[in-house]
């Protein structure tokens, strides 16, 4: 028990250095005014205790002290939220060219597949200095993905997509907790995040996958009957999918939406949500047709059916290898 | 040891002499009872409100299946009912004002006035809510809608979002009608008093109140009847 | 006579205590004081279920391994625990025992503005209280106290529906309450007694009954919302229906933060009293710490989804929380300083009560300064969910709030019993109370920032945890025998303790003007007040006479 006895977690990605950093700060500040407020009460407890023959001194107040404590905490609490906001910011904001991994979480395990289509249970093994990015789902309660040694977390919600990224710095093997109860065996909903160098990733990456997660999609798609109308020319009942995701959407009521993850979900689980503008209402919706593993593929394929042909630089929005590119390292960032 | 009478020879009323006897006198006991009425109602008010904001987030996300669900209950019993409760707001009102003038006889009337209008609210809405049973417009495993958007032929609202919204039309103007119910208490019990005398115009605090929360019953029914009835209706 | 379940005194004067005898004076009594004991006696009871349901938590806790009872049991332990410690303890606690006591004899009033609806409030609370126990004993809830949809709705198998309609009661206890305070204060208010003489427990109480007042109804509509969602299948939160879950939480989370101020508002109220008293000073900045109190009522409940950073919301309704959360701690901070301040040049007694208040000076402190932690957006995505936020916010409700419940207990024990406690026992408990206190809670902000989440039976996996929680668990223990020496020193003094005077503090308020205990009106003749609050001067002048009330 005493071997074993860390004060402090390890810092294993880009963010965790920049939050250790605030949290210094902050342990600091708060340190030196809990510390500026013991010294007052203690030295005022001792300095002023009763005493036969000397009286209190009835003191009303002091608008400058009142003002003068206001505002400076004031100041200090605003340093702190701005800072707070940018880390924040950056906490929230994927870099564009994240490899993707779709996290499905269930009461109690946690359920991930990469792009290239390796699936893990309750483990996510990923390369030291590629940036991933989650996108997240939840099958039942909602859940919460939590990384303490990258210092991230995100509430898994059932219904929609929560998105959250990192990158590794370090080798090694961490925890992963479900962070929000989510039942009887919340505290079993344990995992781990497995970062590895580069090489052995591709080694482990090449030791079996059912392919890439956009090829499922694709088989799916066809399954479904979905190519019936969304053909890739003008003729279909449906819009046209090639190139729509991360791309502006004209609704029928006149607003316009980008077609991110939670759209193109959305659209197959709820299709009269928000139609596209110049289509009927024919789509029918397939709630209960397909699990979220299948939500998941059809998404990713929409996405790689977005990619430029391979040879051309990969478009802003996404990453994820096309069918027909060889998964290699030298794809990453 | 019964306070019948303070300073001023006035008879004072009070079945309850320890009603009284913490307070300084009869204007510091209406106050208090006004004031924690107006208190009350806020408290009522906030209760309510939860239920609001719910909806209007809801409504703002499923307009159409909202305007869909909300053309299936009838304008007509909703508006009849509005009428009903504006006028039993009006015999509250002459209720007050007969208590104020030693009005006995009018004050009775408009007491029982008052009630037969709640007890025809509350019967029309059994009719509408009978209605929402037989057409399987209430949530739950038999729940089942079929109607077009309005506006757009052809295109069919989304049942889970109908049941949504039926889902807080059934718990807001359930509540709303679970507070008629309790007003309807109160009333008979205004009514008793009545009878029996005990209202006089220097002391009818009661009456007042259980107007002030009637008023606020009324009030709360001026909402909810364009929020859930009146969705993007056209002539 | 039938006997006493009063205390026996020698009966040389009527007091509230013994002018009736029998159960049913109790039971049908309309008089403030004796509803405050009735409630304590409740509140007390369901301190220790509460505190029983931690003891086992804690034990479950001493080893990495779930071996003392089945996640299902822990489940159950850690949502009773929150929901009896926050509904039945400490939100009642000190508006419902001192604050029912105390306020109208502080105004110089006869009894509340509505008596009989006071007493209403009590059977509200018994009741709410026995459809608690029976929900406990015939299964209980295992939701957490926070009961998030959809878990709570659609997928756990515990009685939601009947812990959720105790709280819904509670709950309206708690209104009728704040109602009586709020009527009180604005109207039955001595002569003389004007808004800028009040003590600040006054002011802190209105400012908790306003919060009582607005808040409470809106978790009310939740429960009903999600009693109404399990019983008859509606689907308001339903993600498979179009629900939201997210909307439950900020229905829920609107009332639970104000909800937090109740619990710490009068608590501050108490201390504001006990540390002019123990400094023979007004205290520092009145209308500064009058105003803070209504500022936090009101920045209370501006700032509810900094519970919900990492839930799901945008991330820029993130930033305008985050903001506002800063703004709330601003008041709060104002007051520590006001209070530091007053022991400036004051002449500082160390009595049981003051020790109280020193231990909630320190330990509110570091818990307010936490707040700042979580309130940093980039940091509470990695504290939130852990046992940094537990610590937090244990820091501010139990080494604050029953700090000062605590400490009003024992200054104003001479004038609800008529006796004085022992002065020794009560400076080793608070002692005990604030070493162990520290001890319990203090470990687990490291365990938080290490990343050990909440509501954990079995930590295994991370087995490096296990010494902060063993430490903790030790402090648990020491906690608990400072808790129980007030119990048993209490009860011994109102049998043996030595009778206490009018004022035997000599402390400045109308309350000391009246006999220890009061008679059953308060005062023999209604008080007009010529003086401001805190005249601790007057008080301390040689040859003081006590400022002439009119008797």
């Amino acid at each position: 028990m005493l071997n074993n006895f860390p004060l402090w977690p390890e810092q294993a990605s880009t963010m965790a250095r920049n939050v250790d950093a605030l949290y210094i700060f902050l342990l600091i500040v708060t340190g030196m005014m809990a510390l500026l407020i013991f010294i007052c009460l203690i030295y005022f407890a001792a300095r002023f205790r009763y005493r036969a023959g000397v009286p209190a001194e009835q003191i009303e107040g002091s608008h400058a002290l009142e003002i003068t404590w206001s505002i400076i905490p004031f100041l200090i609490f605003m340093v702190i939220f701005a800072w707070g906001a940018v880390v924040f910011f950056k906490e929230r904001t994927p870099p564009a060219d994240a490899t993707e991994v779709y996290v499905v979480a269930k009461q109690w395990m946690w359920k991930l597949e990469h792009a290239e289509g390796q699936r893990e249970i309750n483990e996510l093994h990923v390369p030291v200095g590629r940036d991933v990015r989650l996108i997240m789902t939840s099958q039942d309660v909602i859940h919460s993905f939590y990384v303490p040694a990258f210092r991230l977390k995100q509430d898994v919600l059932p219904g929609r997509y929560t998105v959250e990224w990192f990158r590794a710095t370090k080798p090694g093997v961490y925890h992963l907790f479900c962070a929000e109860y989510c039942g009887t065996q919340h505290s079993g909903m344990v995992g781990s995040i497995v970062v590895l160098e580069p090489a052995q990733y591709e080694a482990w990456m090449n030791g079996g996958s059912t392919g890439p997660l956009s090829a499922t999609g694709e088989k799916i798609f066809a399954e479904l009957g979905c190519s019936t109308c969304h053909r890739s020319d003008a003729q279909g009942r449906g819009p046209n999918l090639q190139g729509v995701f991360g791309k502006p959407v004209q609704l029928e009521d006149g607003r316009t939406v980008t077609a991110d993850e939670n759209y193109l979900r959305e659209c197959i689980l709820d299709p009269g949500a928000r139609r596209v503008k110049g289509f009927q209402p024919l789509m029918p919706t397939f709630q209960g047709l397909v699990s979220e593993e299948q939500v998941n593929a059809l998404v990713a394929y929409i996405k790689s059916i977005s990619q430029a042909p391979p040879g051309e630089p990969a478009k802003a929005s996404a990453s994820t290898a096309t069918p027909k590119a060889k998964p290699n390292g030298s794809q990453v960032q | 040891m019964p306070d019948s009478s303070s300073a001023t020879g006035l008879h004072t009323e009070e079945h309850n002499p320890a009603l009284l006897h913490h307070f300084a006198d009869p204007e510091q006991q209406r106050d208090a009872a006004s004031l924690g009425m107006w208190v009350f109602l806020g408290t009522e008010i906030m209760f309510f409100g939860g239920l609001f904001c719910a909806y209007l987030v809801y409504r703002r996300w499923y307009f159409g299946d909202f305007a869909a669900a909300s053309g299936t209950i009838s304008m007509a019993y909703g508006a009849t009912n509005t009428a009903v409760l504006i006028c039993s707001s009006l015999t509250v009102v002459l209720a007050v004002w007969a208590a104020q003038t030693a009005r006995r006889t009018l004050l009775i009337t408009s007491l029982i006035l008052t009630m037969l209008l709640g007890l025809v609210f509350l019967g029309i809405k059994g009719i509408e809510y009978r209605e929402k049973f037989t057409e399987h417009h209430v949530p739950g495993a038999s729940f089942r809608f079929d109607q077009a958007i309005p506006g757009h032929p052809g295109q069919y609202a989304n049942p889970r979002h109908a049941q949504i919204f039926f889902s807080l039309y059934f718990v807001m103007t359930g509540l709303h009608a679970l507070h008629m119910i309790i007003g309807l208490g109160i009333f008979l019990w205004l009514l008793t008093m009545a009878w029996k005398g005990r209202f006089t115009p220097e002391w009818h605090t009661p009456v007042e109140m259980g107007g002030l929360y009637w008023h606020f019953v009324d009030i709360v029914w001026i909402y909810l009847f364009p929020l859930l009835y009146l969705i993007d209706r056209h002539p | 006579m039938s006997m006493p379940t009063a205390i026996p005194q020698p009966v040389e004067r009527e007091d509230y205590l013994n002018t009736k005898y029998g159960v049913w004076s109790w039971l049908l009594t309309t008089d403030h004081k004796r509803i405050a004991l009735l409630y304590l006696l409740s509140i007390t009871f369901f301190f220790f279920i509460g505190g029983f349901f931690a003891l086992l938590i804690r034990l479950e806790l001493l080893t990495p391994a779930g071996d003392l009872v089945q996640a299902d049991t822990y489940n159950k332990l850690f949502t009773m625990h929150g929901m009896v410690m926050v509904f039945f303890f400490l939100i009642p606690s000190i508006p419902a025992t001192l604050g029912n006591f105390l306020v109208p004899l502080m105004i110089g009033a006869k009894d509340l503005a509505f008596p009989r609806i006071n007493l209403l409030s009590w059977y509200l609370y018994i009741i709410a209280g026995v459809m608690m126990l029976h929900c406990m004993l015939t299964g209980g809830v295992d939701t957490g106290w926070t009961f998030y949809a959809p878990f709570s709705t659609n997928f756990t198998n515990t009685k939601i529906v009947e812990a959720g309609l105790a709280i819904f009661v509670v709950g309206f206890s708690s209104i009728l309450t704040g109602l009586n305070f709020v009527v009180t204060i604005h109207r039955m208010r001595a002569p003389g007694m004007t808004w800028s003489r009040l003590p600040l427990f006054i002011w802190a109480h209105y400012a908790t009954s306003i919060i009582q007042l607005l808040g409470t109804p809106v978790v009310a509509v939740t429960i009903v919302l999600v009693a109404a969602e399990r019983a008859l299948h509606l689907g308001i939160f339903d993600p498979r229906l179009g629900g939201d879950p997210l909307l439950f939480q900020h229905l829920f989370w609107f009332y639970s933060h104000p909800a937090v101020y109740i619990m710490i508002l009068p608590s501050m109220g108490v201390v504001t009293e006990i540390i002019a008293c123990f400094s023979r000073k007004r205290i520092f900045g009145y209308s500064f710490v009058a105003f803070s109190s209504i500022a936090i009522a009101v920045f209370g409940f501006l700032v509810w989804a900094h519970h919900m950073f990492v839930a799901g919301m945008s991330v820029y309704a993130a930033l305008v929380f985050s903001l506002l959360s800063y703004a709330v701690a601003i008041p709060s901070a104002i007051k520590v300083f006001n209070w530091t301040a007053t022991l400036y040049k004051g002449s500082i007694r160390y009595d049981a009560p003051m020790l109280y208040a020193f231990g909630f000076l320190g330990l509110f402190t570091i818990g307010g300064l936490t707040g700042l932690f979580l309130a940093a957006l980039g940091i509470d995505v990695h504290v939130t969910d852990t046992y940094f936020v537990v610590a937090h916010f244990h820091y501010i409700m139990v080494g604050g709030a029953v700090m000062g419940y605590l400490g009003g207990m024992h200054f104003w024990w001479p004038k609800i019993s008529g006796k004085l406690y022992p002065e020794g026992w009560a400076r080793l408990a608070a002692l005990i109370v604030f070493i162990g206190f520290n001890l319990t809670f203090f470990p687990q902000f490291v365990l938080g920032y290490m990343g050990m989440p909440r509501r954990y039976y079995d930590y295994s996996h991370m087995p490096e945890f296990q010494i902060l929680n063993v430490l903790s668990t030790a402090g648990a223990t020491v906690l608990g025998v400072g808790y129980l020496l007030p119990m048993v020193y209490f009860l011994w003094s109102m049998r043996y303790g030595k009778p206490a005077s009018d004022n035997p503090w000599n402390a400045a308020g109308l309350e000391w003007k009246t006999a220890s205990p009061p008679p059953t009106f308060n005062f023999d003749e209604e008080p007009v007040v010529t003086w401001e609050a805190y005249n601790y001067e007057e008080l301390d002048a040689p040859h003081s006479q006590e400022v002439p009330v009119a008797r």
